[in-house]
């Protein structure tokens, strides 16, 4: 058996958890997904709807940069 | 593959993970939206090397990874100082309730060392496979692995063991938690 001091004092321990607390880990998951769903909720911003329909639309036009028109429908 | 309406769906239905990751990483909503554009231009630009089948969400954000990484490489200097000032603010501050303590725990993982801060969003937020993630990051799945670990580990020190700069004994860990339980 090991004692658990062995693994103390060192900054990293390889293979194992290293002897961190389950509810510290939990925590740390918890917070971590919270923050990033966060983000998630928030969905689609117009600006890249937006975007994608603009690429989309100027598929064959090899330039992207003229965000002002779409030149899709009308034009074959 | 060509852009389907199904593939053009699939890509906008990854804008909000891809935002959460871009935010994670770079811990600035503006610079993430940017990055996010670049990436779905990218990804666009390049659809015809997607592979029909395989993991869109992994093909976008290995693009978007491989963005903040070239950014990151430019910017170092400012978002290192952006750190420092932020981290100074909060190190006097116990968590005192929810919204600080969301704050602190977004400036302890941006202490981490990008390889560690990467994995572990990928893995434990993302909901990457250790596998999937260790193809974004273009490593082994065993580095993904210990990479989380000593995120893990790194963030634990830094948010629950008072003052230390590295992880310290074990003792300390159980007396923060046992003593502080209530």
């Amino acid at each position: 058996m090991k004692d658990v001091k062995s693994q103390a004092g060192r900054s990293a321990v390889p293979g194992k958890q290293g002897g961190l607390n389950a509810e510290i880990q939990s925590r740390i998951g918890h917070q971590l997904r919270a923050m990033y769903d966060d983000v998630v909720r928030q969905g689609v911003p117009d600006r890249f709807a937006d975007l994608i329909r603009k690429l989309d639309a100027s598929d064959d036009n090899p330039q992207l940069g003229n965000t002002g028109e779409i030149k899709n429908d009308g034009r074959e | 593959m060509p852009l389907t309406d199904s593939l053009r769906d699939d890509i906008l239905a990854s804008v909000p993970s891809l935002r959460a990751f871009a935010i994670s990483l770079s811990g600035n909503g503006d610079r993430a939206d940017d990055l996010v554009q670049e990436t779905l231009l990218r990804a666009l630009a390049n659809i015809d090397s997607f592979q029909p089948g395989s993991n869109l969400p992994a093909w976008l954000f290995t693009i978007l990874r491989n963005l903040f990484r070239s950014d990151y490489r430019k910017r170092r200097r400012e978002v290192e100082d952006a750190d420092g000032s932020y981290a100074k603010t909060l190190k006097t501050q116990p968590a005192q309730n929810a919204h600080l303590e969301f704050e602190e725990f977004r400036a302890a993982l941006e202490k981490l060392p990008q390889d560690q801060r990467e994995a572990l969003i990928l893995v434990g937020a993302s909901g990457f496979s250790y596998e999937d993630a260790a193809a974004i990051c273009g490593c082994a799945v065993g580095t993904i692995k210990s990479r989380v670990n000593r995120a893990r580990s790194k963030l634990s020190a830094l948010l629950y063991v008072d003052g230390a700069d590295d992880f310290g004994p074990d003792e300390t860990v159980r007396a923060v938690i046992g003593g502080s339980g209530g």
